[in-house]
């Protein structure tokens, strides 16, 4: 497994490897954030290895073989994006996401749930210490790439809500926008976009609510203010830019469930033995690598295994794909 | 202008007018332009430039009855040749780039996605017509050349199927190749009908 979920913590002072302007720069970011200083030291320290053009990062990858894991470049991870509310293309993400305003930024948890809320977006990242985590990110189209995520775990927020006895599945809505979004005023998918997890998908500890990547706030096409990554299953279940997150009773269509159920299911769960009608699972191009690379095996549950086989003990993966 | 270029000079400008996706792919090679996905970009340029080629070389026909001028189907073989070229580039790339070899995965790719079949098939489908496109081999085949070489509409079906097939839910782009291609057939059976009254 490639991930972690460690908190950070750090071995190496920031200060031997971030060049102070970057450092200083980062202070200002994340005391805009409204984090307590401690994080900010410890967030500095994840990241600085990064920003000054290290790969290698040994104290965030526990790679289950030998072979050293890289990061995905900045600069790729925020360049090739499928964000349909901005365009079709994965360029167009990081050309048109600009203009969405993230700030101010609420979301709405309601359904089924003892206490509704409102929560702004600096309430949210209170709940809990922000941590960052690497997960590689495996999209339906047989790429992936490996993200350093900043973020908290979802359980936190989900719990402040109270769930009640009939909450089976939490839905999650995206903005909707179309003057800020251009792809919105084009009727690709059916928007808001919405996904879905069951329950204990979303309680999972790996499950999180991502507000940045690279120790940065997270960039507009990458989901900003805040997006959820659910690392074992395929890249268009994380729904991005989320406004509203509702505990229901019933399984929630999907935007994607509605745009084509034969190819998209609810579970989606990364899965090299079930196959998708257009693109292979069982193999995937690592973004990044550059061009002279071999595609590498698809990891079930994209490597996750050991941390969520057991949501899913005695279920066919094929039928519920 | 036209009438005034002889011929070779004419098939000559083509020639290297059709060099133009390697020069421009080699361009953004060299500029860091490929972008975060450089494999799939390089397979997407060729795919699009075979496209752009198969529908040049199905205008020729066309371009011959409403200009009233048999000068198009000189350059038909050429441009024909070229969609072969584009294709196996494309292909090529599949091969070596994508999968580096991996005959197992490949094959595997090949016969569980229908749009990775048909492009496999009209890329098969485009060998014959190219082997057959001398003129030794036109004047040997005679009328079966033409049924033959015939097949570049089925080609041409093929190709616009392997494109709607990978495209996950934005369908402009195939459609406007299927609208270029059907306008072309459209000429063809117009011209014939009028023909024959």
């Amino acid at each position: 497994m490639l991930i972690t979920n460690k908190r950070i913590g750090s071995e190496i002072p920031s200060s031997e490897i971030t060049p102070e302007n970057i450092y200083h720069e980062r202070r200002l970011f994340f005391k805009s954030l409204g984090i307590a200083a401690s994080s900010v030291a410890f967030l500095a320290a994840s990241s600085k290895q990064v920003m000054a053009g290290v790969n290698v990062l040994p104290n965030f990858i526990h790679a289950s073989n030998a072979n050293e894991e890289l990061l995905t470049p900045f600069k790729h991870i925020t360049s090739y994006n499928n964000y349909y509310e901005f365009g079709t293309s994965k360029t167009d993400p990081a050309e048109n996401a600009h203009t969405l305003k993230t700030d101010p930024w609420s979301i709405k948890i309601e359904g089924e749930v003892e206490k509704p809320l409102i929560l702004s977006l600096d309430e949210i990242i209170k709940l809990a210490p922000l941590e960052e985590r690497i997960y590689r990110l495996r999209c339906v189209e047989g790429w992936s790439m490996v993200v350093p995520w900043v973020g908290i775990p979802l359980s936190a927020l989900i719990k402040k809500a109270s769930p009640n006895s009939n909450a089976k599945f939490v839905e999650f809505i995206s903005v909707s926008r179309p003057q800020e979004m251009v792809g919105q005023r084009s009727n690709v998918l059916d928007w808001p976009y919405s996904e879905g997890l069951r329950i204990d998908e979303a309680m999972h500890p790996l499950t999180i609510l991502a507000v940045g990547l690279y120790g940065k706030l997270l960039p507009n096409q990458n989901g900003a203010p805040v997006r959820l990554v659910v690392p074992w299953k395929y890249g268009f279940k994380s729904a991005k830019a989320i406004v509203k997150i509702k505990l229901t009773e019933k399984m929630p269509a999907t935007s994607w469930m509605k745009a084509n159920s034969s190819e998209y299911g609810f579970y989606s769960n990364v899965n090299p033995e079930v196959d998708h009608p257009r693109w292979s699972q069982a193999t995937e191009r690592a973004i990044g690598d550059g061009f002279l690379s071999k595609r590498r095996k698809t990891e079930m549950f994209n490597g996750y295994t050991k941390e969520v086989e057991s949501l899913y003990r005695g279920m066919d993966l094929r039928r519920y794909f | 202008m036209r009438l005034s270029l002889s011929l070779a000079t004419s098939k000559k400008l083509i020639f290297f007018a059709a060099l133009w996706p390697l020069v421009s792919i080699g361009f953004q090679a060299y500029q860091d332009q490929l972008g975060a996905n450089p494999v799939e970009f390089i397979e997407r340029h060729f795919g699009k430039w075979t496209l752009i080629f198969l529908c040049l070389t199905l205008a020729m026909t066309p371009l011959r009855k409403l200009t009233q001028n048999g000068r198009w189907l000189l350059h038909r073989r050429m441009l024909g040749l070229f969609v072969f070229f584009y294709a196996s580039v494309h292909f090529l790339c599949y091969v070596g780039l994508d999968y580096a070899f991996a005959w197992e995965d490949m094959r595997d790719d090949i016969l569980k996605h229908r749009y990775v079949l048909v492009g496999f098939l009209a890329w098969i489908l485009l060998i014959p017509l190219a082997i057959t496109s001398t003129k030794k081999m036109i004047g040997r085949l005679k009328t079966k050349w033409k049924q033959l070489h015939r097949l570049i509409y089925v080609i041409a079906i093929l190709g616009l199927l392997h494109f709607f097939w990978l495209v996950k839910k934005d369908m402009t782009q195939p459609l406007i190749y299927l609208a270029v291609v059907l306008i072309l057939f459209l000429i063809r059976i117009d011209f014939k009908f009028l023909r024959r009254s």
